[in-house]
């Protein structure tokens, strides 16, 4: 170990202790950010000679970054990974200062980072999810982000296990040397009408998820492995998948996540896919918990992809529902994407709109035909949604809205 | 007329960020004062169908430049505007129907020619933020609240401003105006859904679509209190 290295690790362990002494946080990002300071290669320090996974896209990292990590830990082995989240490389310096025995590490990666931590960790598998929009305000746009990890992953050496049914996904892996290609699933079109690589017009089938573009020919790919109801057919054969995670989105990821874990080498499909079925709490999201005394199902939607596949997952429920939206910074300051999404389905059921932002909801949810009741305060709000219903009430966060219900459990 | 029909163009190539929003909330406050209205999501592929008001959206530089291209091809738009036809476009929508603006390279693009204005790249910082704006008082319109997000400087020509400036950037050309607007043809940086806090701007554009001169009131408590809010959080 390099003088440089040891002190930069040094650092990170400090900071961490300091910060959790202090109960500011806890301490991940600062003492990664600390140790990246003293020493800049030090992600890469961290993981030379361990076989790395990194996940990646708009939606899903969080829940497919577990369920890999679970499928891998199947074998017996110790995982490192960013499991709070905390997806930029300060984030992955830390979880892997936290497990430096670790001979995996299976990593989250915010999309625009994806270069960086790409270089930096000469990962064997790198999970492509799906692209579209969020927080347009601080994030690149979604061609440029595609186009960014084209560059990346061209000579990178990684399989790409790839969701063949996003354009922008499937023109972003067109570089790499090997592709596992998985029938991802597309929740949201909107972003891939225009062609990802020649900008002519994507023609999506009535029926089934083939699309093609009419001018250059990229079209959707045969995938590798394709999910039939609940189970995953893979080249190898079926895999039977049972969650706990609730909704169709969720069934996408764990295929995703097998088709990565088998790609690793994974002796057994079913051991992996039985340690997935393990995974109930992803940070805290659809679990059922308590705020103010009333039971809850708390979930998390960050952007139009992500709240259509919610919406949908929610739709057959019939109990109160509260939504709250921030637009706090990590949340984007700008909450003009309420109007890309249908909340037209929570039509007939209590609703109530919160958060900091309730007056932009109030005003989405009129033009979206839903009678609703406004309350400021979120916890008052799921208060006020129980009241004459009782029962569970599903409540809907965006970023900061959802972490600080969280906390309020 | 029989049944007001608004357009939103190009959404699968215009429609950046909660675009269409404007079209719903146009066809919605038509129909709750009973005049039957119809939404029409217009794509790109397809000829541009004949509507009374055209919503134009905003987009990433590479659409952007295809849109205007197809809109010029298929010349509808233009044919609709001289027959009286309202329009309404935000953002790159703003820029496409002006005479030109600048591609992602920074080459000079030329737009549909609508209104007199011309668009070229910014050298400042991207403007990014709530925007305040006094409209021009022969519109009859309240203190308008919006948000912007664009790189891009426009500068006027014949076509008058929409308002002048009170917080935020706006048109970014030195002057403290933003958007532009002539005859039945208005553009502004205030971006996305920008009718739903705007209700007086919604209904000046459904006056014109309609040619009528009194609208009903509406009970548009909800989207005033958005707007109060929004202002206030630029000290406006
Ligand atoms: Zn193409």
């Amino acid at each position: 170990m390099s003088l440089r290295s040891s002190a930069a690790i040094a650092a990170v362990r400090l900071v961490n202790n300091a910060s959790r002494w202090s109960g500011r946080g806890s301490g991940t990002v600062a003492g990664g950010r600390a140790g990246l300071k003293i020493d800049p290669d030090l992600l890469a320090w961290l993981a030379a000679g361990k076989r790395v996974a990194l996940v990646s896209g708009t939606n899903g990292k969080t829940t497919t970054t577990a369920l890999l990590r679970a499928g891998l830990e199947a074998t017996g082995v110790v995982v490192a990974s960013n499991a709070t989240g905390s997806n930029m490389p300060a984030g992955h310096v830390a979880a892997l200062v936290g497990a430096r025995d670790a001979a995996l590490a299976c990593l989250e990666v915010d999309e625009a980072y994806l270069g960086q931590v790409v270089d930096a960790t000469q990962p064997e598998v790198v999970v492509l999810l799906n692209l579209s929009r969020d927080q347009l305000d601080r994030m690149s746009e979604v061609r440029m982000l595609a186009e960014r990890w084209r560059t990346a992953l061209d000579g990178a050496g990684a399989t790409v296990v790839a969701n063949a049914d996003d354009p922008l996904i499937v023109h972003a892996a067109g570089t790499a040397s090997s592709v596992v290609w998985v029938a991802g699933g597309l929740e949201w079109r909107d972003d891939a009408g225009a062609c990802p690589s020649c900008l002519g017009a994507v023609h999506f089938d009535e029926e089934g998820p083939g699309w093609s573009c009419g001018s250059c020919g990229l079209k959707r790919p045969d995938p590798d492995w394709t999910l039939d109801s609940s189970v995953a057919v893979g080249p190898e054969g079926r895999t039977e998948l049972v969650l706990r995670l609730p909704g169709a989105f969720n069934l996408r990821n764990a295929v995703m996540a097998l088709a990565a874990s088998s790609t690793m080498g994974i002796p057994s499909r079913s051991a992996a896919a039985a340690a997935m079925a393990g995974v109930a709490d992803v940070a805290g999201r659809f679990v059922d918990r308590h705020v103010g005394g009333t039971p809850v199902r708390l979930m998390l939607a960050k952007n139009p992809a992500g709240w259509s596949a919610l919406l949908d997952t929610v739709a057959e429920d019939e109990g109160a529902v509260v939504v709250s939206i921030n637009a706090r910074t990590a949340d984007g300051a700008d909450p003009s994407w309420l109007f890309d999404v249908d909340f037209s389905v929570l039509a007939g059921r209590r609703v109530v709109a919160t958060g900091d932002r309730w007056r932009d909801l109030s005003v989405r949810l009129k033009y979206a035909g839903v009678p609703h009741e406004v309350e400021e305060v979120p916890s008052a709000a799921v208060a006020l949604a129980e009241v004459e219903h009782g029962g569970r009430v599903d409540v809907i966060g965006n970023y900061t809205a959802f972490r600080d219900l969280l906390e309020a459990t | 007329m029989s049944t007001l029909r608004v357009a939103v163009v190009y959404p699968d190539l215009l429609g950046t960020y909660g675009d269409t929003g404007n079209g719903i909330i146009l066809t919605r406050r038509a129909m709750s004062r009973g005049i039957a209205a119809e939404l029409l999501l217009c794509s790109s592929s397809e000829p541009l169908p004949e509507a009374d008001l055209y919503c134009i959206g905003g987009g990433e530089d590479g659409p952007q430049v295809l849109a205007a291209d197809r809109l010029r091809a298929d010349g509808r738009l233009t044919e609709a505007v001289e027959r009286g036809a309202t329009v309404f476009a935000v953002c790159a929508g703003f820029q496409i129907i002006g005479g030109s603006f600048p591609d992602a390279a920074g080459r000079t693009h030329g737009g549909v020619g609508l209104l007199d204005v011309t668009t070229t790249k910014g050298s400042g910082p991207r403007c990014v933020g709530e925007v305040a704006v006094d409209p021009a008082s022969s519109l009859g319109l309240g203190r308008l609240s919006g948000f912007e997000n664009h790189s891009g400087v426009t500068s006027l020509g014949q076509a008058s401003a929409l308002g002048t400036v009170v917080a935020g950037r706006g048109n970014g050309a030195g002057v403290a105006v933003e958007g532009a607007y002539a005859g039945h043809v208005l553009g502004t940086y205030l971006h996305g859904p920008v009718l739903a806090r705007n209700p007086d701007l919604a209904d000046l554009l459904l006056r014109w679509a309609t040619g009528r001169t009194e609208l009903v009131a509406l009970d548009d408590a909800a989207e005033l209190g958005l707007r109060a809010e929004r202002l206030a959080s630029v000290g406006c």
